[in-house]
This record gives C-alpha cells, structure tokens and sequence, in this order.
C-alpha cells in the first residue's frame, strides 16, 4: 500500500493549497510571478579525469546492465530520461529494466517525458523499482498516479522548470541514459542522422552537462566524429549500442495533418487572423505555434495572409513541421529556432539547412538564466483543458482531475508578448471555459487572448490588444459571454467531481516554486 | 393510460469510440418493478445526474412506467438525448401520439422569398455533431436533411432529432432548411417538421407539378392545425430528365416555390452518363433550369460540388454557375462556404461599371434625354435593370459601402 508521507499544506500566492514538503524535500510554495529570489551557486557534477578514461576515445561496453553498474546504480538513486524519440522510444524501458535486472530499487525515474508506450513503468512500480516519477505522465500512467497507486508524489515541470531543476540541484541525477539516433565510440551525439532520426536533441542537454553519469545509447554507431554533435561526448562515461533504440513509426510523423474539423479550423484562421488585424504580423516578427491541429492549420492560414501583405519573419519557434518548413524555404521566415522536430520534413531540413537551427530548453525556456527565448516572442500560439474567466488556464488535467498531459514548454511560453490559447468552448459535452480550473498551471496575467470558434475574449489587462483590433471583423466577446453560451448549449453547468484531499503530484512554476496540487481522485 | 403489454425492445442512436455526440439507448418494456436505467457516459462525472433525470422525465412523458433502459452516452446534449429516448421509445411500439419536445428557443426572423441563398450547407440528419455549431460558418442556409444521407432504417429516428434541433440549437443567420424524403415518405417528415416552422423544406426527385401543390397542401394544413402563419418556403429538386422538362411547371406550381435546383448525380445516373468536373454532361439541364426559373421568377440554384479538398475546382465550378445566371449552390463542408460566396460575388469591375452606367441613366433622364451611352455601349432600360439587380445583390452581400 502506498505511504504517502503527511505533509501540511499551505495556501500559496495563487490561493492554491500546495504541500510544503513534497518527497521530503521542502518546497517553496509559489510567491507570485517573478518575486521568487534564487540565491546560491548552480549544480555541478563532480570532477573527471582523462586518465580514467581510455586514451583512444573508446567508451564502448557491452549492454546497458553493465554500463549501470559500471555508473555506481544503487536503490533510490535518479534515473533520466528524454522523450526526443516520443511514443517510439524504447531506450527508457530498456534502461529501467535493466536497473531491474541489477537488482535497484526504490529509484526515481525523471524522464523529460513519459508516453503510452512506456506503461511498463507502471509494473516497475508495483515491483518497487521505481518509487515515483518526477515528469509529465499521461495514459495509464497518469491515472496510476491520480488513483494514488504511486509510492512517493508526482513532480510535474515545464521543460524550462526542468533545466531549471537539474541547474539549481533541485533534482540530482545520477545517471542519465540517452537515446541517441548517431553517436560515435566517444559520446558525441546527433539525433538528425540514421534510422531513428529524430531532429533535435535538446531535451537530454542539461542531463549531459550536470549528471553524475552519462550513458549514451545508439543504433547507429558511426566513426569518429559524430558530426554535428548535439551532445558533447566529453560529458559522457559509457556507450552502448543496440538494434533500435525506437520504433520509427511512432518517432515522427510520415507527415502531420492540420485538423479537417470545421470548428476547429475556425479557431486556427481566427488566430490567424487576430494576428494580421491586431498588427503583431509585420515584417520581422516571430512567432511560436506547435504540431497540434489547431497550430498547424493556424500556421497554414497565417502563411497565406503573410503572403498577401508581403510580410517576412525574423524565426519561428517550433516543434517544427513540413508546414514550417515549407515557410523556411518560400523565404517567409529567416530562420526556424527547433525545439523538437514531429516531421520527417523537419528532420530532413534540421538536417540540411542551415536556418533550422536545434534549440535547447537552456536557450529557449530557463527561467533561471539571463533571460531566455521564450519573452522575445510576438506571439505564441497553446492549447488548455480548461480556461476559466479570469484566464486562468489548465493544461495537465481532465476536469475530472485526472492527468492528461504534461507541462511541455506551455508554461514557459507563456512570456511570450501575446499569449493565445487556441481552444474549444466545450469538448463533447464538456464545457472548456469554466468557473474555476481544476488545476492551475497557468496564471490569467499572462495570458492575453483565448480564441474559441464562437469568438475571441481578450484579456482586460491588454488595452493595447483590445484598441489594436478595434474596427477588426473579428467576433471579441467577453469570456464570461461565451461560457454562458456554453453552458446553455450544454444544459447547465457541469457537476464538479468530487476529489480526496490527498496530494498525488505538484505543479512546479518556472522558477521550482509550487503552483498547485493534483489531488487523488475518488 | 398505456400499458406495455408485449415487451418490444426498442433501441436508437450510436454508441462508440469513433462516436461523438450521440447515445445509444435500448429500452426493454416490461409489466412491473418501474424504470431501472444503466448509464454509461464519458461525461458521467459531470451530467450523468443530469442524463438520469433528463432520461426519467422523457419517460413519464411518454407514458413508460415499468422499463429496463441502457444508456451508452458519448456526451450528447439535451435535444439528442431526448431525441433518442422518444426513437426508441416509439420502436418498442410505445408513446404513441405524445411528442417531447424540448424548450424552445426564440424563433429567428422569417426568411423572405427574394433572400440571399448564395450557399446551404447540408448537414445529415442522423448526425447531430454536425448540428451543434452549424451556424457559425456563416453559409446563408443549412439543410438538415432526411434524405439520402440518412439509412432507410434511420429516419424515423433522424425526423425527430432533426425536429428537435430545429426548436433547440441557435442556428446563427442562417436560413433553416429541411430537405424531406422523396414522396410520399416525404409527408411522414413533414408531420414531425412543420410544426417547428422551418424557413423552407426541399423536396427531392420532383418530375411533376402535383407533388408540388401536394406538398404545398399538406403543409398548408399542418400550418393551421398549429397556427403557424409566417412563410414556409419551397425548393424542388429535379433530378431527373422528366424533371427537367417540367422544369417551368414545376417553378410556377406553387406561390411558394423560391428556387429552382437540381440533383447530378441522380439527372446524370438518369441519362446514363458520366458526371464529370466541367459539367458538359448537364449543361443543357442546368441552363434550362436557370430558363425555367427566370421565367417563373424564381432563383436558380445549383447544385454541390462533391471534392471538399478540391476548392480550386469548386471556385471554377462556382464561376461559370454564376456566369450560367444561377445564384447560388450546395456545399458539403464548411471550407466550401467562402469559396462560394467568392465565386457567386459580382467581380469589383462588374460592381463599378454597373454604378457608373446606374449614374448615366439617372443623368440622362435628369436632363430628358432619351438615348444614354457609357463609352461606345448604348444603355437602355433592360440594362440599367440588370445594373441595379446586381447592385442590389452585391449590396445585399456587404460588398456595397
């Protein structure tokens, strides 16, 4: 039975009740957008020396049981993961069994994060390998978690918050195993290359830099030099290769499809077209869209209307796609800045062109540096779960409270200078814009516009949106206008679930404070 | 006070993952013990109260007391859930005479005879996803059609989910259109139909004048057993080569038929031919309707253009049925709407050169002159005619300041 330690909770600065400690770890509980002061030196792993390496380069061992040994695992240490290889990945699996095999217990397995096809995980836990998973978990896995089945409580990051974790030495890992689509004996890694490709490897950066150990794992071993190298092979102890580290079809996309749904191609071209009336699409701009339906038909509208007026983007930032790609080479935007790649068209141009240029969540979202990508963006175009009338937004969650999906970059792309949810009114029957989210990821003040297909709702706060589309065709209504539509479309407000008062998980903030709780469900 | 005596499953809607929604529901009469409802929903935490109660009420109101009723729900709303459970209520033999109608909500303004109907947006019957946010697209019309989008099996069901949409759902702007079944199953629905006043019902595979004052009649009586006044337009669909020879008949059969239009997959399967992109196979049929129409002083109304991904197709196919003198034509996804109206909008040149002669004529007849001209081209009252129709529709549209 799973023995969740008591903790009190405390109410932070977002109203939401938050545990003070979580995983005996006291946390800061969240203080306000930007009030939270770090102090200190960042993480740093420990000292090496090339005369315990060997001299031609060679880091080569037979299988990954040996490499774990060989990296010190014992019970209760952290395992890493990245999930550049998504619901194809088999290198996580691979190494979590492997620390089954060597006998390890009670480990805490922090993948980037965590897909459907990594649902073992879950008889991992039962068999008390792994004690609890800091990373985003969706599926069964989620639902193991919500149902309060996990050994110790969930962390849930934004991939920013998870650079910033590891930097700040808020998480320690001991051992990190990374999939790697090219490598050579020495570490150095490529994910663009080999039949694995996958694009950008970004997600295992911080892991390469401050892991106490680092395995690399390929299925396409090359010679000296792994060129370009994403990951610096001097940061990595052990190297392994395999048949496959993943199952292609599941890896990228052959192509991603825009949505054919009418109403929600309604929402894309309403985006679209709030960004051409409200004059944020002009000559130099930037914006950030992913590989969602909405995003993708969003970017196919906005290119047509970039066209018309003979504008031209400085960079976009993506989860790139052929329809980005396809901007990139009709010279509609410089440059494409790539945070994971969905696409073999991505692949193929993070490849071969030069303005496709592999980004990290160092460089594109941590809160904890000298400013990052994110906050330079015009525009920036996410999904939600649920959006309440103060724009508060939900990302992780069902409205029945259990975990749906992870944080991903949601919450740090939110710094961008206008923040768009392009969502619903409802789901099936279930309304979208509610009273109150079920779990808060995102704070209303920096979110600035909430695009539905019966209208647009500005954010109060932005008077400067609201007079920039004055005299727009654009339908803009107030949220609360459009939740009552809804719930009169849907017969009423819908019932709240009822929930424990038992947390199963957090919700960090950019900056590691904690900004709500995700309770066991009933 | 009805009494199950036999007990007749009844069963109606869908259920499944690829559903969305809909319900299934499948109610086995019996003699004692009261209602006992299983439900299973995805939305069960938020409105599986609501569907338990909502269920109960339609039941009392159909006079079931004694019921084992399963419900598969994939987060229908109220109208379809009420829809389904009157379906197979009815097919279990039961309810006989007694409707539950949901509450209505303000009926939009009637629709006038000479209205735009640039585009109608056909919606399938049985399909009530499709229902909810029709309106936003901004078509001029919707058709909730009954007829061959909906299974032979399916339409007693699919008149009362589309009889209840019509007094439920906010259908925007839109004219709201019902395309019954070919006679004389074609009467059953208007029965269910008229009543909720819809703006105008299209009847399909017409080849004489008769179904027309036929239909006209039966409306007519089913409008005064409700008291209904405002309009119920009429637009035949000819569909065959018989059709199409009765064309001007059939436009002039009733007072109120607005539009001619015609059916191509089922003229060309008539004919014998292959219906192709160009069209060449119904030219002559297509034309003759726009004759017929003109004639009788009605619209002429095209009809859809099948390849939803095709919309390049589609706006040439839409440009010669303009410059053929129809005004309009059918779409079957709401990415064809703006296509269309594009296509069907008078070209800015039209726009000006019909201003600039408008301004000729009144300054001729200002000074008394008889004879107007505008560069080499003589103007004379047909032409100025025409000049101010197209004006009047461009302004119609929004195109006009």
């Amino acid at each position: 039975m799973p023995t969740l330690e008591k903790t009190e909770l405390v109410a932070n600065a977002a109203g939401r009740m938050v545990p003070e400690v979580v995983n005996g770890r006291i946390e800061t509980p969240f203080m306000g957008i930007g009030k939270y002061q770090p102090v200190g030196g960042k993480a740093s792993p420990p000292i090496r020396t090339a005369a315990d390496y060997a001299a031609d380069g060679d880091k080569r061992v037979p299988d990954l049981e040996t490499a774990l040994r060989k990296c010190g695992l014992r019970d209760g240490m952290v395992l890493s993961s990245h999930h550049h290889l998504r619901d194809g990945d088999r290198v996580a699996m691979m190494a979590l069994h492997a620390a089954a095999k060597i006998g390890v217990k009670g480990l805490t397995w922090f993948p980037s994060a965590s897909f459907p096809s990594q649902q073992g995980a879950i008889e991992l836990m039962k068999s008390g390998v792994i004690d609890h998973i800091e990373g985003s978990m969706n599926g069964p896995l989620g639902d193991y978690c919500t149902q309060g089945k996990m050994h110790g409580m969930g962390v849930l990051r934004s991939h920013g918050g998870r650079w910033q974790a590891i930097q700040d030495g808020e998480v320690h890992i001991d051992t990190a195993v990374i999939a790697a689509p090219s490598s050579d004996p020495f570490g150095n890694c490529d994910g663009s290359h080999g039949q694995s490709a996958c694009g950008s490897l970004g997600f295992a950066l911080a892991d390469s830099i401050y892991a106490d150990h680092v395995i690399v794992v390929t299925d396409n071993m090359v010679p000296f030099p792994c060129v370009p190298w994403q990951i610096q092979g001097n940061n990595v102890d052990y190297v392994v290769e395999v048949d496959s580290i993943g199952d292609p079809a599941r890896i990228v996309s052959g192509t991603t499809q825009m949505t054919r749904s009418p109403d929600r191609l309604r929402i894309a071209e309403f985006v679209a077209r709030f960004l051409r009336d409200a004059g944020i699409m002009r000559n130099g701009f930037s914006f950030q869209a992913g590989a969602g339906g909405i995003a993708l038909a969003f970017v196919s509208y906005l290119k047509q209307m970039m066209k018309q007026a003979g504008v031209r983007a400085r960079f976009v930032r993506g989860g790139s796609t052929k329809y980005l790609v396809e901007m990139l080479e009709e010279g509609l935007t410089d440059y494409i800045l790539d945070g994971q790649t969905f696409d073999l068209e991505g692949v193929r141009s993070l490849a071969t062109n030069p303005r496709h240029v592999a980004t990290s969540p160092f460089t594109s979202y941590n809160y904890h540096g000298k400013e990052n990508f994110a906050s330079m963006i015009d525009a920036v175009v996410l999904g939600a779960t649920e959006v309440d009338i103060n724009f508060n937004a939900n990302v992780v969650t069902h409205s029945d409270g259990r975990l749906l999906h992870g944080i991903g970059g949601w919450q740090n792309c939110l710094a961008s200078r206008c923040t768009i949810l392009a969502v619903p009114s409802f789901r099936d029957r279930i309304p979208v814009l509610v009273d109150e989210v079920t779990t808060l990821c995102g704070l209303g003040e920096l979110i600035d516009v909430v695009a539905t297909e019966r209208g647009i709702a500005i954010n109060p706060r932005r008077q400067d949106l609201i007079d920039a589309v004055k005299g727009s065709k654009l339908p803009i209504r107030s949220l609360r206008e459009i939740k009552e539509e809804v719930e009169r479309i849907c017969g009423g407000k819908p019932r709240r679930p009822k929930r424990t008062d038992r947390p199963v998980a957090v919700v960090k903030w950019v900056d590691g404070t904690v900004l709500d709780t995700v309770w066991q469900v009933s | 006070m009805i009494v199950a005596t036999e007990t007749r499953v009844g069963e109606a809607g869908h259920s499944g993952p690829e559903i969305r929604s809909d319900l299934h529901v499948r109610i086995a009469p019996r003699d004692h013990d009261g209602i006992e409802i299983t439900l299973e929903s995805r939305v069960k935490t938020y409105y599986g109260e609501s569907i338990r109660r909502q269920a109960e009420e339609v039941l009392e109101a159909l006079g079931i007391r004694h019921a084992v009723v399963e419900i598969h729900d994939e987060g229908a709303l109220p109208f379809v859930i009420a829809a389904r459970l009157e379906a197979a209520v009815r097919r279990a033999g039961l309810g006989e005479g007694t409707r539950v109608l949901p509450e209505q909500i303000a009926l939009p303004e009637p629709s006038s005879r000479d209205r735009l109907r640039r585009s109608r947006l056909y919606l399938p019957g049985s399909e009530p996803k499709y229902f909810i946010n029709a309106g936003l697209h901004g078509a001029d019309a919707f058709i909730l059609d009954l007829e061959d989008s909906v299974h032979p099996r399916e339409k007693d069901a699919a008149r009362l989910l589309v009889r209840n949409a019509l007094r439920t759902v906010d259908f925007a702007h839109c004219e709201r259109m019902v395309r019954i079944n070919q006679l004389p199953l074609g009467f059953e629905d208007l029965i269910e139909i008229v009543p909720e006043s819809p703006d105008l019902i299209l009847i399909p595979k017409v080849e004489e004048s008769n179904q027309i004052t036929e239909v006209a009649s039966r409306i007519a009586d089913v409008k005064a057993d409700y008291g209904i006044t405002r309009p119920i337009w009429l637009m035949p669909i000819l569909e065959s080569a018989l059709g199409i020879e009765n064309a001007f008949a059939i436009a002039k059969a009733s007072e109120k038929v607005v539009a001619l239009t015609i059916g191509l997959e089922d003229y060309t399967a008539d004919l014998g031919v292959v219906k192709t992109s160009t069209g060449a196979e119904s030219l002559y049929a297509r034309q003759r309707i726009v004759n017929a129409a003109r004639a009788a002083g009605v619209q002429a109304i095209d009809s859809v253009f099948g390849d939803v991904a095709d919309l390049d197709g589609l706006r040439t196919w839409g440009s010669n049925s303009r410059a053929l003198g129809f005004e309009g034509m059918g779409c079957v996804h709401p990415s064809q709407i703006a296509v269309i109206h594009e296509a069907f909008a008078p070209t800015s040149a039209e726009l000006e050169r019909a201003k600039k002669m408008v301004a000729a004529y009144d300054d001729a007849q200002s000074k008394g002159l008889g004879v107007v001209s505008l560069g080499s081209k003589m103007i004379d009252a047909p032409v100025v005619q025409r000049a101010l129709r197209l004006i009047a529709r461009a302004s119609a549209m929004g195109l006009v300041m």
